[in-house]
């Protein structure tokens, strides 16, 4: 059975991330990490070569490091906002002080994350921000008669919008980036869970039978390939 | 070298100038009443020597001896002065021709026509005398006579006491003026230290700016090594701040890195071994840096519990920017969170720092230890000028432990090893409690959960 909309079966970049960062082995990490989410990452080492990608390509957002070598983010984040670019920025800092939080979003950064962090925390807090910025990097996807708007956290079915909490929209997430596609219970708990809870596999079945309830009337279902895993197919 | 002795410049200026000037005032008394004396005196003296020799003048040398017709009119010339009595005395060889023969004579015979002065008590005063001695040809030898004029000295004594009076006037007119002078010179030389200490008194304890304040050129040294001082502090305190973030920065970047392999590595594999010991790593990695964190933070508290920057603070306002930045951390963690608050401003005097400090411990340990499903609600109350932040979770609650136990240093509860924790948050709460005077308390709520509340006086 092949679905109407192939467009999400062909890895589409999800969020086009640019990264400035001189650290480079954590620099690469980062975007393996997010490439494995689907996403699109472009790595700057400076303040001068994000100014170059900046020049030549849109992003929906930029991750910025505070200590580069040729400069301060802080600097580069207050210049970016004088020049009036719109492009939402998080500001990855070492430093978890309330005062330097304040300082930071003083100085116009959407919002901020401390190193070392948590990749699913930084999925939700990218989606927290473009989503109050209204920013169209995600569009609404469907599937079947499933319509999934990932920012707004709704999936409507036959026209009626439904609400999603983070887990069920992470998990339709995952499965609609790849329908008819079989994920196990382990990957999808690596997606739902921080790396840092500990979790059983079974947990997952939980949001996988509350998302069914919120899908309930539609002919897109997510069934159960005993001994594998799920995926999410067609009635 | 003795310590300079303590105490008010204002007043040892003051009491320096005032006494500089009573000392002037009394000497300028003693050397006007002594220079007035004396001025009278000579004059005195002068007329009564006048007056002694044109008696003297008057002597004549006749066959028989020496004749003398009084001249009443020099007498007249001492009567001038006042109410004095005047008595003469002649002495021809040592016999009295005419006049007060009890007249004190002078000690020493005097030389000539130049008369000598002397005092006497006499007739129950003190009498000023003047003698001269004139030889005189009479009968045909040298007679020598000795005229004595004496003259009591009562006008002189009311003149001497009038002019004592004015220096006593004088003295005490220059001693208001110097004690006025004293005192607008001592409110002009205090007055710029005044206006450097209340400059330097208005400022918070976090501005280091110099000081700019005009002053004196004496002054000038004291603000040059004030502001000596105060961009060594500042310079200290940014090469501390630096130190911090470089050092926060060189350990978390490869913890970063750490765990972000870890986690590509837990993606990738399937074996349940190799998994839980990845998530142990992931777990050890949010460990210690949770651990350093908050030890800065514990720091950075326990640091401005000093150095307060108190200021208007809507709470209102604070929970609700709070509330908003931890729902992503509430979403991921799938637990609803409720903020109420009034609103209208719920404002007090705080740093808000530190609240925002203890908000964020509370509301993170809410949240962290809600589990799936979990619900964290976030009020503010205010009744009897106090606000009283509320911070309710359905967690696994406390099992038992009490406030005094949760707010150890590095204590945790007995129920949380599987979550991620440094046993200071707590710790930062009470701390923060303590410096803005308000109280901090922790239960069991029913049902399940636990509650904490703040609470910190009003305005």
């Amino acid at each position: 059975m092949v679905p109407k909309n192939r467009a999400f079966c062909e890895k589409a970049e999800k969020v086009r991330f640019l990264l400035v960062e001189d650290n480079a082995e954590l620099a690469q990490t980062v975007q393996a990490r997010l490439t494995l989410d689907g996403h699109g990452v472009d790595w700057a080492a400076s303040l001068d070569a994000a100014e170059d990608h900046l020049a030549t390509a849109a992003y929906d957002l930029i991750l910025l490091d505070i200590m580069l070598p040729d400069g301060d983010g802080r600097d580069f984040l207050a210049a970016h906002r004088r020049a009036r670019r719109d492009t939402p920025v998080i500001v990855m800092t070492a430093r978890s002080a309330v005062s330097d939080r304040v300082a930071l979003l003083d100085t116009g950064a959407d919002d901020y994350i401390t190193k070392p962090f948590d990749f699913a925390e930084l999925e939700a807090r990218v989606r927290a921000v473009l989503r109050r910025r209204g920013g169209a990097a995600q569009t609404v996807q469907t599937f079947a008669d499933l319509i999934f708007d990932p920012l707004a956290a709704t999936v409507a079915v036959d026209g009626e919008a439904r609400e999603l909490r983070n887990r069920e929209l992470r998990l339709l997430e995952v499965l609609m980036s790849a329908p008819e596609r079989i994920y196990s219970k382990t990957q999808l708990c690596d997606r739902l869970f921080s790396a840092a809870e500990s979790v059983s596999d079974n947990a997952i079945e939980v949001y996988v039978a509350r998302l069914r309830r919120k899908l309930d009337g539609s002919r897109a279902r997510i069934e159960t390939v005993r001994g594998v895993g799920y995926r999410l197919t067609v009635a | 070298m003795r310590a300079a002795a303590p105490g008010s410049i204002r007043r040892r200026l003051l009491l320096q100038l005032l006494g500089g000037a009573a000392v002037l005032s009394v000497l300028l008394y003693l050397s006007v009443r002594g220079v007035s004396r004396s001025a009278v005196e000579q004059t005195q003296d002068s007329i009564l020597g006048a007056a002694t020799i044109a008696v003297a003048e008057q002597l004549r040398g006749t066959d028989e001896g020496v004749d003398i017709d009084i001249p009443y009119t020099a007498f007249s010339m001492l009567g001038a002065v006042g109410q004095d009595r005047v008595f003469y005395r002649i002495i021809v060889d040592g016999a009295d021709l005419t006049g007060y023969a009890d007249l004190p004579a002078p000690d020493d015979a005097p030389p000539g026509l130049n008369p000598l002065f002397y005092s006497r008590p006499y007739q129950q005063a003190l009498v000023r005398l003047a003698a001269v001695n004139r030889p005189v040809i009479a009968g045909g030898h040298t007679a020598q006579v000795q005229v004595i004029v004496g003259q009591t000295r009562s006008a002189q004594e009311a003149i001497v006491a009038d002019m004592a009076w004015r220096a006593a006037a004088l003295g005490l007119g220059f001693f208001a003026l110097a004690a006025l002078l004293a005192v607008l010179t001592t409110r002009s030389v205090v007055r710029p230290l005044d206006r450097l200490a209340g400059a330097l008194g208005r400022r918070g304890p976090q501005d280091l700016r110099p000081v700019t304040q005009p002053v004196p050129v004496e002054l000038a040294p004291l603000t040059a090594a004030l502001n000596g001082f105060i961009a060594r502090l500042s310079g200290a305190l940014k090469r501390t701040e630096t130190f911090i973030a470089e050092a926060a920065h060189h350990i978390r970047t490869p913890l970063a890195t750490l765990r972000a392999r870890a986690e590509i590595a837990l993606r990738q594999t399937q074996d349940e071994a190799t998994r839980a010991s990845l998530r142990e790593v992931i777990r050890a990695v949010d460990d210690s840096a949770r651990a350093a964190g908050q030890l800065l933070e514990h720091a950075a508290v326990v640091y401005r519990s000093d150095q307060r920057a108190e200021a208007p603070l809507d709470l209102a306002a604070l929970l609700r920017d709070i509330g908003q930045s931890y729902a992503p951390a509430a979403d991921m963690a799938d637990v609803a969170l409720a903020v109420s608050v009034p609103d209208s401003a719920v404002m007090l005097t705080a740093d808000r720092l530190l609240v925002e400090t203890a908000l964020r411990n509370l509301v993170d340990n809410a949240i962290k230890y809600s589990g799936p499903d979990g619900r964290v609600e976030m009020g503010l109350g205010v009744a009897q000028g106090r606000a009283t932040i509320r911070i309710a979770d359905r967690g696994r609650g406390l099992s038992g432990a009490s406030l005094a136990d949760l707010t150890g240093r590095f204590r945790r509860g007995r129920n949380v090893e599987d979550v991620v924790g440094s046993g200071l948050g707590l710790t930062i709460v009470q701390e923060v409690a303590r410096a803005q005077r308000g109280r901090f308390t922790l239960r069991e709520r029913d049902g399940g959960g636990s509650c904490a509340e703040l609470t910190l006086p009003l305005d």
